[in-house]
């Protein structure tokens, strides 16, 4: 009784309470170096590395003037701790300089079409975690057998096949052969304009307004891209769905959940995946944010009007300053994703919840 | 008599390998290899990877006696995009009438290139890395770790991206680039079995010996974390070329008219519809090796952990 | 006449592994009535296999034969699979070493033991809930609602391993196997869980299998002795008749323990003969 009793005094006291706050600020230094680390190497990248910062924007045909009005705006003539410091603060205002090609602000073009890849990354992570977890399981549950090689088998295919091939054989027969898909895109020309995007995410947009003709439209187009990506997804998820169920399923509280006489059945789902749902959930951020910088090949081929296909478009019209922007968004989503996943753990492991 | 006693007591091959008494350390090295080498040609997807790998190496050494064509120079009038089986094309010829099969076999040597050339950067950084900040401990380790953790946090194929977009398309900056993103999980690996190395007896028996740190580090801390880096690096080696490929579709691997596989996938694009020959196999080259390195690299693991494959 | 409560005859259990054929257990027979056995053993004799091969709880590939396998009416060799299962956490039930292990991490104690409850009997939640607490109460745990909401790792090891002993029999089984239950706590807290369980035991009127390697904790549990040695039975007797011995083995081990008057040197070894291996 003293012992419960002295355990969870202790716990709920000072001792519980300042390891919380240390955790916490711990986490906090983290996210701060994570993300000045980024902002470092995007501006090395687009500071240090090249010979000539003002024309690797501009480009090389640009008039002298111009070239040298880049040049005063970046500070290039500041010593280099300074440029950073002037360019961390930009980078915190979402001042990522002019697209050299829309001539925008890199933030507008961003802000167009970054929903794009985030809905095409959703629909892939979707698709990727309600086949792969059951799947995952499936090979789990049947180690050895001809399912169990089945589901090892789309796994390595997944993690060996080169994602842009694979989309463009896709492209070939399910549209040019089959047509059972719309042509390479996100909506069709008919649409385009009679639709009024509210948040950007089209399908949300289009169910909101009612737009039936307009979703199947868009399901349409979707479909084939969303497939790929989540083929990936599930790749992923359902390796290491079998990793995580494998390892849970030969642990002592399974024998002693059989002992109590519960049904095998009961036993998977609501024992082992149960526990095993709490990497699992990380796996399926981190798959998440797997997709979002993937779409940098996969947005080209089919011609989806995305985050990835703006940096591609940008990479061949030499306009670094969208390059670098779009890089650090990504990596800004990618790095908030990885850090959010470690919370979400901690979060969902009711042995690291504080209480 | 003391013929047949003779006899029976020269050991075989094998029961020299797996006798419990060796006598000299190349005995005992040579036994640990071979038991490593049984576990692992038990596994029939292992050696089929592996022998995927030597297949490589072999295509890429002989690649000159194998290509019935040259790579680089095509017959533009006559051989423009012949469909694969045509006689004395045998996977069809691409858009400049150039041999798919020969530049397939040419490319297989920038593909070993990049594979050779990232590890030799990427692991050994992340080995001194990974081994310094283990052993030294303190604040050495802790700011070694945070630099480590920050590059591990960061989306790799975005950044080689950036950074070859900064540098200029070609093989060489390609491969820093990638290399510069992959080393963060060889430190974490170094890092954590030098931890538990660290404290073991044997180093401390070589501490009394008077050894400097740095010797203990060099000879003795990091051979121990050789083997789990090995594993990492075979497993990492198929992501590498898949990036790798995925540069050179974007134009910024290496230039043409090198016959480097990602980049031949790109140029076949244009003709997917009807001359799908070009476009596709490329693909299937990066494909089959990806594979193989993955195949390889989960035996390896397997044969050399049997915890892992559920003994 | 009644049949005994568990009859095992000639059980043996088999692992086929990469070299060959491995006997965990051979040929082990035992008749059980309402009373206590202990089975002894080092690590490796095969007691923990012959308890969960009664159990119906050895590994997929664990090839399990005896002559006779029955508890009271039911021969378990013959019986399905769900009827198995059925009379597991009922009839008949397990409790485990390490309650660090074997308690599931991600739900509380409360809904462990109401889960047993609901598997076996057609009850309600709240009567489920209202019986787990009164077993909680039976182990002796003062503050049942309060650890009905706790999880495993929030308790320690004692307070852990008695909530395991609740969520095994709070349906009233008529055999308890304890595998170990004492040989993960800290000695102290050994005694507590021992008397837990005995009373427990003597009140429901429950057969006990106590599988352990200590043999002067089984001698003063039980009323009687099995020793295990490389999966073979070599030496059957009554707990108070343990100083007569016949095994050289249980001699050997009975020797090793300390007697608080006895002369200490030399101190004695076991002397391992192979013949007792056959």
């Amino acid at each position: 009784m003293t012992i419960l009793d002295s355990k969870t005094e202790a716990w709920r006291s000072g001792a519980g309470a300042s390891a919380f706050a240390m955790t916490s600020l711990r986490f906090l230094v983290t996210v701060v170096t994570t993300y000045l680390g980024l902002l470092a190497v995007t501006f090395f990248i687009g500071r240090v590395v090249p010979i000539d910062p003002a024309l690797a924007i501009v480009g090389d045909r640009a008039p002298a003037h111009v070239v040298e009005r880049v040049r005063e705006e970046l500070g290039l003539n500041l010593p280099l701790y300074q440029q950073f410091f002037i360019y961390v603060r930009q980078a915190l205002t979402g001042d990522f300089g002019t697209s050299v090609l829309t001539t925008n602000p890199v933030m507008t073009d961003i802000r167009r079409v970054f929903p794009a890849t985030i809905e095409l990354a959703t629909v892939g992570t979707l698709i990727g975690a309600l086949l792969g977890v059951p799947l995952g399981v499936l090979a789990a549950v049947k180690r050895g057998s001809i399912a169990d090689q089945i589901v090892r088998i789309i796994g390595l295919i997944g993690y060996s096949v080169p994602i842009f091939w694979l989309g463009l054989l896709a492209l070939v027969f399910f549209y040019a052969k089959l047509k059972w898909v719309a042509y390479p895109g996100r909506i069709d020309i008919v649409y385009e304009y009679s639709f009024t995007p509210v948040t950007g995410f089209y399908l949300l947009d289009a169910a909101m307004q009612r737009q039936w003709d307009v979703l199947w439209d868009l399901f349409r187009h979707i479909i084939l891209p969303g497939s790929l990506l989540g083929y990936f997804s599930l790749a992923y998820i359902s390796r290491m769905t079998r990793s995580f169920m494998l390892n849970e399923l030969s642990q002592e509280y399974i024998v002693a959940a059989r002992a109590k006489g519960l049904s095998e059945t009961r036993i998977i789902w609501f024992h082992a995946l149960r526990n095993a749902a709490v990497p699992l959930i990380t796996v399926i951020a981190l798959s998440y944010a797997g997709l979002l910088e993937g779409s940098v090949l996969t947005e080209t081929i089919f011609s989806w009007p995305g985050l990835g296909l703006y940096i591609t478009n940008s990479l061949q019209n030499a306009d670094m300053n969208a390059v670098l922007g779009g890089t650090m968004i990504i990596g800004a989503v990618f790095i908030g994703i990885n850090l959010l996943s470690d919370v979400l753990y901690h979060i969902l492991d009711p042995r690291t919840r504080s209480r | 008599m003391s013929e047949i006693e003779m006899k029976s007591t020269t050991p075989t091959l094998r029961e020299w390998l797996l006798s419990d008494k060796p006598e000299s350390r190349r005995q005992a090295r040579l036994g640990r290899l071979y038991i490593i080498w049984r576990r692992f040609s038990e596994n029939r997807l292992a050696v089929a990877g592996l022998a995927i790998l030597i297949g490589l190496v072999f295509v890429a050494a002989f690649a000159d006696v194998l290509a019935p064509h040259s790579p680089v120079q095509g017959d533009l009038r006559y051989s423009r995009l012949l469909p694969p089986g045509t006689a004395g094309y045998l996977l069809g010829t691409d858009d400049q009438g150039r041999d798919i099969l020969s530049r397939l076999l040419y490319g297989s040597r920038l593909t070993l290139l990049v594979v050779f050339l990232v590890a030799i950067i990427a692991a050994p950084v992340g080995l001194i890395v990974g081994t310094v900040s283990g052993y030294a401990g303190g604040w050495v380790d802790a700011i070694l770790m945070r630099l480590t953790d920050i590059f591990l946090a960061f989306p790799k194929l975005v950044l080689a991206l950036a950074l070859v977009a900064a540098l200029g398309p070609g093989i060489e900056n390609a491969i820093l680039a990638i290399a510069v993103t992959s080393w963060p999980p060889y430190a974490r690996i170094a890092r954590a079995e030098t931890m538990t190395f660290r404290n073991s007896d044997y180093i401390a028996a070589v501490k009394l010996m008077g050894a400097s740190p740095f010797r203990i580090v060099l000879f003795h801390i990091m051979p121990l974390c050789i083997s789990s880096l090995i594993v990492r690096v075979t497993l990492d080696m198929a992501g590498i070329i898949l990036t790798a490929a995925g540069l050179g579709f974007l134009g910024l691997g290496a230039q043409p008219p090198l016959p480097e596989w990602g980049a031949m996938i790109a140029s076949g694009r244009r003709f997917i519809l009807d001359q799908w020959w070009v476009a596709a196999m490329p693909g299937f080259a990066i494909l089959i090796v990806s594979l193989g390195f993955n195949l390889l690299g989960d035996g390896l693991r397997d044969a050399l952990d049997p915890k892992e494959a559920g003994q | 006449m009644t049949p005994p409560l568990l009859d095992v005859q000639n059980l043996r259990v088999t692992y086929p592994t990469r070299t060959g054929l491995v006997e965990a257990v051979r040929s082990v027979s035992f008749t059980l009535g309402k009373e206590r056995l202990g089975i002894v053993g080092e690590s490796g004799s095969g007691k923990s296999q012959t308890g969960r091969a009664i159990m119906g709880l050895t590994p997929k590939q664990a090839r399990v034969s005896a002559d006779r396998l029955t508890f009271g009416e039911s021969d378990l060799l013959s019986i399905s699979g769900r009827q198995r299962r059925s009379l597991r956490g009922k009839k008949i039930a397990m409790i485990l070493q390490d309650p660090k292990y074997s308690l599931n991490p991600v739900m509380t104690i409360g809904r462990q033991i109401v889960e047993t409850l609901l598997t076996h009997e057609p009850i309600s939640k709240a009567e489920a809930r209202e019986r787990a607490l009164e077993m909680l109460n039976a182990v002796q745990i003062h503050e049942p609602e309060r650890m009905f909401d706790l999880y495993p790792h929030e308790v320690s090891g004692g307070m852990g391993q008695r909530a395991m002993i609740a969520m095994m029999l709070v349906c009233g089984p008529e055999l308890l196997i304890a595998d170990e239950p004492t040989s993960a706590l800290d000695v102290t807290v050994q005694l507590d869980v021992l008397g837990i369980l005995d009373k427990l035991v003597s009140e429901r009127g429950m057969g006990l299998i106590f599988i352990s390697h200590d043999l002067r904790l089984v001698s003063s549990f039980c009323d009687r002795v099995v020793v295990m040695y490389a999966g073979r039975v070599v030496e059957e007797l009554a707990a108070s008749r343990l100083s007569e011995a016949q095994h050289p083995y249980t001699q050997g081990l009975l020797n090793c323990l300390p007697q608080i008057n006895g002369d200490r040197h030399p101190l004695p070894t076991l002397k391992r003969q192979a013949e007792w291996a056959l």
